[in-house]
C-alpha cells in the first residue's frame, strides 16, 4: 500500500536540514568562543547541549509522527499542570518563577509548552473542516491563551510571546480569514494601553521605553542598548576579527554570550559577515517552507509551518532587540546563543519537522 | 484515525489556502529581513565612524603619570627636601561588603585612628564605588609586612607604593623651604589641572611654593585599554612623565641649624645675606613647626596647637613680621640728611634728653635722659643719640624722609623667592590721608626719623637694607635659590637675581659717614653695642634698636620689670662685616627681648663668628654634633 523509498535509509534525516543547523552550530561555537573570553569549559557545555539537542532531533526524526499523536491531548494538559506548580512550588532566579526542580535536573516546563501548544492547535484542527468555524477557532484561543497567561505570570516575556506566536501561526496556516485577523490585530492595538497600564510590569514597560530613549539612562536601563549599538555600529562592513571585538572582550557589552551575542558576532565579523548568517537563516527558513507545502496531510503541514515560523520570530525578536528596533525581551539568538533549555526545544521541534518530511508516504491511489 | 475523518475537508482548498498563507508569511519575512539589514547597514556603514568613536572611547583611557617631584639641597648638597616611598592602604569600595567590619578586622593587623576612620568614611562618598579610596597613609615597614602576610584574608584592600615628600631635617629650614600638601579647592582652580592629574601634592609654603612649576615637572600619561571594570588589560601609547628640578640654595643648613639653636628659645627671626650676591646664608623663624605634619594632611587637633600657640610657629616672622625698625633705620636718615643737604657730616645739634617741637609742649625724649650733649652724625649714630633723628627727620619732612628710605626696600616688596613676603610701611602724608584719613602731625615725622611710630618693617627688608649699604648702594635683590638642577639634561643654571639696582649719592663720601657711624656702634668705646665688638677678631659694623611695643606716657620710665613680658621692647640688631668687603649682612630681632645691644647683638656677633670664623670652636662643635 505504501511504499517509504526513504526507508531504505538507516537513519531518517533531513541533510539540507541537518547540514543548515550543523553549520550554524558551528558558528555559534565560534562566536561563543570568542564572546566568552575563549573559555573552553563554557565551549565544552555548550557542545554538550548541542549535543543532547542533535540527538533529541535524530530521536524524534525516527519517529511516524502518526503514531504521536494520541499523545499530544496529554503532553499539553500535562505541561499546563507543570506550569501551574512552577507557579506554585518553582525556583526563584532573576525575580521570576520558571523552573521545577526535579531532584535530579532543573527544567523549565515553559520551554516544553513551545511545542506543546502548536502541536495541540494543530491536533485540534487536524481532522476538521478548514478553515476553522468560530467556535473551533475560539476553542483554539483558548487553547493558546491558558499556557500564556501561565507562563507571563512567571513573568517571562519572551516565551509567553513565543508560545502565542507558535499557536497563532497555527491558525494562521489553517486559513482564518483575513478579517479576523486585522480584527485581532486592531483590537490588540486599541487594548495596547489597557495591557500597558494594567498587564505588564514596571521593568518591561522601562525595557519599552529604553527602547525609543536608549541615551536617557545610559547607565542604567540604555546601557545594554547603547553598549549593542556601538558594538555593531563599530563592526563596520568587516568586522574587527575573530577574538578582537573590543566591546564584547573589555567587557562593556552585557549578556554578550547569551542575548547579545548577535552583536558580538557583528562587531567581528562585520556586515558581511552578517549577511552571511542571515542567509544560512534564510537557508533553513526557507527548507522548513518547503517541507511544509510538500507534508502529506494537514497536521504535519500546519505543525512544520507552524514551528519554522516560529523560528523566525526567534531569530526577528532576537536581531531586533540587539539592533535597537524591538524592546530588551530575553530571546536567545537561535544555535547561537549560550543557553540551555532553548537550544533542546529548538533541536526537537526541527526533529518534529524531519520526521513530517521523511516519514512521508506516497498515497498509492 | 480513521480515514472516514477527512471526508468533510476539502483537500485542495486547504492546501491552497495553506500555500497563499506560507506566501504572505514569507512576504513579511522578507520585508522584516529587509528592515533588518536596512538597519545594520545604517548602523554599520553609516553611522560607523561614530560608532567607532564611541567603541574607542570606551575602550581606551588615558591614565596620568605624575612625575617625582624636584629635590631640594642647600649649598653645600644637603637633601633638604626629598621623595620616599610611602605604603597606604587602599580599599575598592565595591569589593567590600560589610565597611565596619573590614575596619574591625584590619585595625588588628594595622593601627587605625579615630581620625583615619572620618577621614576614609568623608572620602568614601566622594568617590566612585570601583575607584580606590585611602583608609591609612604612611604604613610602617611592620604593618606592611605584616599585611603582606594576612592580606589574602581582605579582597578588595590593597598597599599601594606611592612617592610622598619628606623633609629629613624635620623643623629645620621650614620657613624657608616650606612645604607640600594635599591640594586644595582654591588651588585647583588656579592650576593647569591637566598637569596635576594623578598627583595629590602641590607646594604651599616657602620654597616648595614659590618654585612649585620648577619643582613639579610635567605629568606625562599613558593611553591604556581597559575593561568596564576599569582595569588595565594593556598599555597603548606612554608619553613619560618629566621629572621637576632640583634646587641648589644658598642657604648653609649647618648654618641655620646654627642660628636656630641660638634662638630657638625666643620669638625671634633672622636673616642673613651674602651682600656680594644677595643670597640667603640663613632665614630663620623662631619657634618653628614640623614640616612633615602637613604632607598628608595634618590633623585637626594639632593644627589647632600650632595655630592658636601664643607663639605662633606657623609664622614666618623673617618675612612676615611687621616690626618698628627701631633705631636700625637711623643710618639711612643720616644718608638722607646729608643727601638732601640738610646736614653735612659736621652740622652738630645740642642732645639735653628730649626734643620739643616749636609752640608745642610734648617732650620728644631720648633714650638717655641726661641727654647725648652735642651730637654730629658720626657720634649720633654711635649713641645711637635719638634728638639728633628728631631734628634731622624735622627738617627732613616727611616726604623725603619716605622717598628716601623707599630707595632703600622699605615699605616695599624685597622681591625675595619665598612666597607670601609683606611689605612693611614707610608712611607718608598721602599714604595716612588714604588709609586713616587724617591729616599728618609734624610730630608723627619725628618719630619715623626714629624707626617708631607708623613704620614698619620686616626683618628681611633689615638686612636687605644693611646690605646694600655694605655695599655702598648696590642693591641684590635677595634670592634664596642659588641654582636650578635639571637632572635629565644634566644641567645647572645658576639663578640670577632678577632686579639689580645702584642707588647713588651725591657723594661717594655720605656712605664711609654712616658705615664708619655704624663701626664706630660696636667698635668705639661709647658705641652702643661696643661690647659687643670690642674683642671681635674682625671689624664690622653695626647698628642697635629696641622697638617699643607700647608706647610710655609722658611723665613715665619704661620698666620691664613692671611690664607684662608680651609688652617688653623688640630687640633688634644690624650687621655686616667683614667692614672692609663685607661677606655677610645680619639681621636679629627678638620679639619683646629688651635691648637691641644687650639681646640681639650678642646673637647677631655669634652668627658672624660661625660664618666668619671657621676654626672657631662653635662652628667646630656644632660641626661635630651634626
Amino acid at each position: 500500500m505504501q511504499t517509504n523509498w526513504r526507508n531504505n535509509h538507516f537513519l531518517h534525516l533531513d541533510k539540507p536540514l541537518l547540514f543548515g543547523l550543523l553549520l550554524l552550530s558551528g558558528i555559534g561555537l565560534f562566536v561563543l568562543y570568542s564572546a566568552g573570553d575563549q573559555n573552553l569549559d563554557l565551549m565544552l557545555r555548550q557542545m554538550l547541549r548541542l549535543l543532547v539537542g542533535f540527538g533529541i532531533m535524530l530521536l524524534l526524526a525516527q519517529i511516524q509522527i502518526q503514531h504521536i499523536v494520541r499523545w499530544i491531548p496529554w503532553l499539553y494538559l500535562g505541561v499546563i499542570v507543570l506550569l501551574i506548580l512552577v507557579l506554585a512550588i518553582g525556583e526563584v532566579s532573576n525575580g521570576s518563577q520558571r523552573w521545577l526542580n526535579i531532584g535530579l535536573f532543573r527544567f523549565q516546563p515553559s520551554e516544553v509548552m513551545k511545542l506543546a501548544v502548536p502541536l495541540m492547535v494543530t491536533w485540534y484542527f487536524a481532522d476538521k473542516a478548514l478553515p476553522p468555524n468560530y467556535g473551533r477557532l475560539l476553542l483554539a484561543i483558548l487553547i493558546i491563551t491558558i499556557p500564556v497567561i501561565l507562563v507571563s505570570m512567571q513573568p517571562d516575556l519572551g516565551t509567553s510571546l513565543l508560545i502565542a506566536s507558535s499557536g497563532l501561526f497555527v491558525l494562521l496556516l489553517a486559513g482564518i480569514s483575513w478579517r479576523i485577523i486585522f480584527g485581532i490585530t486592531t483590537l490588540g492595538t486599541l487594548l495596547a494601553p489597557i495591557f500597558w497600564i494594567f498587564i505588564l510590569h514596571e521593568y518591561q514597560k522601562e525595557r519599552i521605553r529604553t527602547l525609543f530613549y536608549p541615551e536617557k539612562d545610559p547607565l542604567g536601563a540604555g546601557y545594554h542598548i547603547i553598549q549593542s549599538k556601538i558594538a555593531i555600529g563599530s563592526g563596520g562592513v568587516y568586522g574587527k576579527g575573530w577574538l578582537n571585538g573590543t566591546q564584547s572582550h573589555l567587557q562593556f557589552l552585557p549578556e554578550r554570550t547569551t542575548d547579545f551575542i548577535f552583536a558580538v558576532y557583528s562587531e567581528e565579523f562585520g556586515l558581511i559577515g552578517v549577511l552571511v548568517l542571515l542567509s544560512i537563516y534564510i537557508f533553513i527558513l526557507a527548507r522548513g517552507v518547503y517541507i511544509a507545502i510538500h507534508a502529506q496531510d494537514t497536521f504535519s503541514r500546519l505543525l512544520v509551518g507552524s514551528l519554522i515560523l516560529t523560528f523566525f520570530v526567534y531569530i526577528f525578536v532576537n536581531m531586533g532587540m540587539v539592533i535597537g528596533l524591538l524592546p530588551v525581551v530575553g530571546l536567545p539568538l537561535p544555535l547561537i546563543s549560550y543557553g540551555g533549555t532553548s537550544i533542546v526545544t529548538l533541536m526537537a521541534g526541527f526533529g518534529l519537522i524531519m520526521a513530517v518530511h521523511t516519514h512521508r508516504r506516497f498515497l498509492s491511489s | 484515525m480513521s480515514s472516514t475523518r477527512f471526508i468533510l475537508k476539502d483537500i485542495t482548498r486547504e492546501n491552497k489556502i495553506f500555500n497563499n498563507r506560507l506566501i504572505v508569511a514569507g512576504i513579511i519575512i522578507f520585508i522584516i529581513l529587509s528592515i533588518i539589514v536596512v538597519r545594520l547597514v545604517f548602523l554599520q556603514i553609516i553611522n560607523y565612524e561614530n560608532y567607532t568613536t564611541l567603541s574607542e572611547k570606551n575602550r581606551i583611557k588615558i591614565l596620568p603619570l605624575p612625575p617625582t617631584r624636584g629635590l631640594i639641597y642647600d649649598r653645600n648638597g644637603v637633601l633638604l627636601a626629598a621623595n620616599r616611598v610611602s605604603y597606604s592602604l587602599e580599599i575598592i569600595p565595591e569589593k567590600i561588603k560589610n565597611i565596619e567590619k573590614m575596619i574591625e578586622a584590619l585595625s588588628k593587623i594595622v593601627t587605625i585612628k579615630e581620625t583615619d576612620i572620618t577621614r576614609f568614611k568623608k572620602l568614601l562618598k566622594q568617590t566612585h564605588r570601583f575607584k580606590t579610596v585611602p583608609l591609612r597613609y604612611r604604613l610602617t615597614e611592620d604593618e606592611v609586612a605584616r599585611f603582606s602576610v594576612q592580606g589574602h584574608r581582605f579582597p578588595g584592600i590593597d598597599i599601594k607604593s606611592n612617592l610622598s615628600r619628606y623633609y629629613p631635617l624635620e623643623a629645620t629650614g621650614v620657613h624657608v623651604i616650606g612645604y607640600v600638601g594635599r591640594i586644595n579647592e582654591r588651588e585647583l582652580k588656579i592650576i593647569d589641572k591637566s598637569n596635576y592629574m594623578g598627583g595629590h601634592y602641590i607646594g604651599k609654603t616657602g620654597i616648595e611654593k614659590y618654585y612649585e612649576k620648577e619643582l613639579h615637572g610635567i605629568t606625562g600619561n599613558q593611553h591604556v585599554e581597559t575593561n568596564v571594570q576599569g582595569r588595565i588589560v594593556r598599555v597603548l601609547k606612554r608619553k613619560s612623565p618629566v621629572p621637576g628640578k632640583n634646587l641648589y640654595l644658598n642657604i648653609d643648613i649647618f648654618f641655620q641649624k646654627y642660628i636656630e639653636r641660638l634662638i630657638s628659645k625666643e620669638r625671634a627671626a633672622v636673616v642673613a645675606i651674602e651682600p656680594k650676591s644677595g643670597g640667603i646664608l640663613a632665614l630663620v623663624s623662631a619657634p618653628s613647626y614640623d614640616p612633615n605634619l602637613f604632607v598628608n594632611g595634618i590633623d585637626v587637633k594639632t593644627y589647632h596647637k600650632l595655630r592658636d600657640s601664643l607663639d605662633r610657629p606657623l609664622f614666618n616672622r623673617a618675612i612676615q613680621g611687621k616690626y618698628p625698625p627701631g633705631s636700625t633705620v637711623k643710618p639711612y636718615v643720616g644718608l638722607a640728611g646729608l643727601e638732601y643737604a640738610v646736614r653735612t657730616r659736621y652740622n652738630r645739634t645740642w642732645c639735653r634728653g628730649w626734643y620739643t617741637l616749636k609752640g608745642q609742649k610734648h617732650r620728644y625724649r631720648d633714650w638717655k635722659r641726661s641727654g647725648h650733649g652735642s651730637m654730629n652724625l658720626h657720634r649720633a649714630l654711635e649713641q645711637s643719640c635719638d634728638v639728633y633723628f628728631y631734628a634731622l627727620a624735622h627738617d627732613l619732612g616727611i616726604e623725603r624722609l619716605h622717598t628716601f628710605l623707599t630707595r632703600f626696600g622699605f615699605g616695599k616688596k624685597t622681591g625675595i623667592d619665598i612666597s607670601s613676603e609683606l611689605s612693611g610701611l614707610v608712611p607718608s602724608r598721602e599714604w595716612k590721608r588714604k588709609k586713616r584719613r587724617k591729616l599728618w602731625y609734624p610730630g608723627e615725622t619725628l618719630i619715623v626719623g626714629i624707626g617708631q611710630g607708623f613704620m614698619q618693617a620686616t626683618p628681611l627688608q633689615l638686612a636687605v637694607a644693611t646690605a646694600t649699604l655694605s655695599n655702598r648702594g648696590r642693591f641684590k635683590q635677595p634670592r634664596v635659590v642659588f641654582a636650578i638642577e635639571d637632572a635629565q639634561l644634566n644641567e645647572m643654571t645658576v639663578v640670577k637675581p632678577t632686579q639689580q639696582e645702584m642707588i647713588t649719592l651725591k657723594q661717594e663720601v655720605y656712605w664711609d659717614t654712616a658705615i664708619n657711624g655704624m663701626k664706630a656702634v660696636v667698635h668705639a668705646r661709647r658705641g652702643s653695642a661696643y661690647k659687643v665688638g670690642k674683642d671681635s677678631d674682625y671689624r664690622f659694623a653695626g647698628k642697635t634698636g629696641t622697638a617699643q611695643v607700647v608706647a610710655i606716657k609722658q611723665r613715665e620710665t619704661y620698666n620691664a620689670d613692671k611690664l607684662d613680658k608680651k609688652f617688653h621692647d623688640h630687640a633688634l640688631f644690624v650687621a655686616f662685616a667683614p667692614l672692609k668687603k663685607p661677606r655677610i649682612a645680619v639681621s636679629v630681632i627678638v620679639e619683646n627681648g629688651g635691648s637691641g645691644s644687650k639681646m640681639a647683638a650678642p646673637i647677631a656677633k655669634k652668627i658672624m663668628d660661625y660664618y666668619l670664623l671657621p676654626n672657631s670652636p662653635l662652628y667646630l662643635a656644632t660641626k661635630t654634633s651634626q
